[in-house]
């Protein structure tokens, strides 16, 4: 045990901490994406797993061929916005449930992202060669890169959800018969949302591939739930540190802190040197409890077992009495 | 402003289920008409509302608004023409959105929805002047999420929702039915004054004779999917909720089943 406490250096942790934050960043846009579809629209969109490979294949093949890295990347964002027309028509025009279009979507992209990368599983692009937007040999530089674009994005969705279409989309995932008594077109707003997210999660896979210096088939595998983490956790943060005035803009900031988060705590957990094989597990376990919070909260307040014990005990006051 | 020829709706056709909800519908609205409609549980009230609302196609006739032939139009489409409050209050408004939002959605029905700001400083002041004659204390709390409100106090905004944009015709379907009696009168006296002011179309189901008979200038009864009984003007005037009773019975054959509608 002491051996095993001796070996930890707090150096080790801080020096860590940089590449956490980077990292947290990164998946934070990946989560803006599931936020939009799981808490505006009300849909647990299962697509993002193949599409933030989809948006690492397209965006490392791209500088490989010789494409500004920018470019490379717009590129995967329009490739994310098309797989996500893909599940919001499966769903809309095919009457498919969202989550089986969403898990529709991202089996097939798995032999699409394949193709891509010209049928290799992992494709390797190297900072030392391509003028990559990022990089995890220099961390502070790919902090303050991904933090400037999060802003923006943050921005560009603040303004968007804040016009007439925006606000569609909005009141589509909060009330649809509503909706639709005013005019909007829910399944329009529906593929909107969709594709938009998509996007974005495309485009933090490519972020995330010049980061880790490859593009992989499998960089998506659970990305939905890692998304899921960070939107709950930021949203448990957020209402904690500012309560009320929680608004629209620092809702979505608070996203990408609770992306920023679960990379900080999967740091630790790495220092710690617990198996990384793990963290899958005490992802899901985290997000479970989170998500059960709320109906947890309220059984406590009212249930079955809760009016028994009341009535057990009237009875006993009763023969008391 | 409406007409409906020979509109018939089965649904769950070819099933034990099957349910034929509306036989042979033929109803003609004026402009200015405020309808009042009754009729016992699953006399086709809410479904012919919602045949006019255009939730799901009919099975055969036509549905006309304003000369416009819109048999063939969804919902979200029609929603051009109709404005519409629910029975269920949680219906009619987006909970997780302002006061003026919702009400800012509500302006642009019918309209294309574009990148411009959703809300206008214009917009936000007629809201309030709109609001404060609701007397709900709502104009203090345009910033206030519709989820916080009470049943009545979404109920008159989804109300205003509705007639905003001027509608060519108003649906409400048993909308002060979840309401407490209070409530609901307060409710159904500012349905009263906005149709009159703004001289709308209505077309309106109600539980309750009394406020049928009260509210409106024609009043037609349900019974079977069909209507059985259409009354306007002077006629209506004088009518009692003993006179509809008796009708009813005289018409239908039966009795009316419902203890609402005799207590009310």
């Amino acid at each position: 045990m002491g051996e095993y406490f001796a070996s930890l250096s707090l150096a080790g942790l801080t020096g860590r901490i940089p590449a956490g934050i980077a990292q947290g960043i990164i998946w934070g846009i990946m989560a803006l994406g599931v936020y939009i579809t799981y808490r505006l629209l009300d849909i647990a969109d299962l697509s993002v797993d193949g599409t933030f490979s989809t948006g690492a294949a397209v965006t490392v093949m791209l500088i490989l061929a010789g494409h500004n890295p920018w470019l490379a990347m717009t590129a995967a964002f329009f490739a994310g916005l098309l797989a996500g027309v893909v599940t919001g028509l499966l769903h809309t025009m095919l009457g498919i449930p969202p989550i089986l279009s969403g898990i529709l979507t991202q089996y097939a992209l798995y032999s699409v992202n394949l193709a891509i990368m010209g049928f290799k599983a992992n494709t390797a692009i190297s900072v030392d060669r391509y003028a990559l937007v990022l990089s995890s040999r220099y961390v502070n530089s790919a902090i303050l890169t991904g933090g400037i674009l999060v802003l923006t994005i943050i921005a560009l969705l603040y303004w968007y959800f804040g016009t007439e279409a925006g606000a569609a989309l909005r009141a589509t995932g909060c009330n649809a018969v509503m909706s639709k008594a005013q005019g909007i077109n829910i399944n329009v707003c529906k593929v909107i949302g969709l594709s938009l997210s998509n996007g974005l999660v495309a485009l933090s896979g490519g972020l995330f591939a010049q980061y880790s210096g490859f593009a992989d088939v499998n960089s998506g595998r659970g990305a939905i739930v890692i998304g899921l983490a960070a939107v709950i956790i930021g949203e448990v943060a957020g209402e904690a540190l500012l309560g009320k005035r929680l608004n629209f803009a620092m809702r979505l900031l608070f996203v990408v802190v609770g992306g920023i988060i679960y990379y900080l705590v999967y740091t630790l957990v790495l220092w710690l040197k617990l198996d990384s094989n793990l963290m899958k597990l005490f992802t899901a376990v985290i997000v479970a409890i989170f998500l059960a919070v709320p109906y947890l909260r309220k059984q406590s307040r009212s249930s079955f077992r809760l009016a028994a014990r009341l009535a057990r005990k009237g009875e006993k006051q009763d023969a008391q009495a | 402003m409406l007409r409906l020829e020979n509109v018939h709706k089965t649904f769950d056709p070819g099933t034990i289920n099957e349910k034929h909800a509306l036989t042979g519908i033929d109803l003609s609205l004026s402009e200015g008409d405020f309808v009042t409609v009754i009729g016992g549980n699953g006399a086709g009230k809410s479904t012919l509302l919602n045949a006019v609302a255009g939730l799901w196609p009919i099975d055969c006739g036509r549905i006309i608004i304003d000369g416009q032939d819109v048999t063939g139009l969804p919902d979200f489409k029609r929603a051009a023409f109709i404005g519409r409050v629910f029975q269920d209050p949680m219906t009619g408004t987006a909970a997780s959105m302002q006061i003026e939002e919702n009400l800012a959605l509500a302006a642009r029905r019918g309209k294309r929805r574009t990148l411009k700001w959703r809300i206008t400083a214009k917009e936000r002041k007629s809201f309030r002047e709109k609001l404060k004659l609701l007397e709900l204390g709502l104009e203090d709390r345009m910033s206030a999420k519709t989820g916080l409100l009470s049943g009545g106090q979404r109920q008159a905004l989804t109300l205003l929702m509705a007639t905003l944009i001027k509608p060519k015709l108003l649906l409400l379907d048993e909308h002060t039915a979840a309401l407490d009696p209070k409530t609901a009168q307060k409710v159904l006296a500012a349905t009263e004054r906005i149709i009159s002011e703004d001289g709308l179309t209505a077309l309106m189901v109600t539980h309750n004779m009394r406020d049928a008979i009260l509210h409106g200038n024609r009043l037609i009864m349900m019974n079977e999917g069909n209507i059985i009984l259409d009354i306007r003007g002077e006629q209506k005037r004088g009518l009692t909720v003993e006179d509809l009773l008796h009708k009813f019975e005289e018409i239908s054959g039966e009795q009316f089943a419902s203890d609402k509608a005799i207590l009310g």
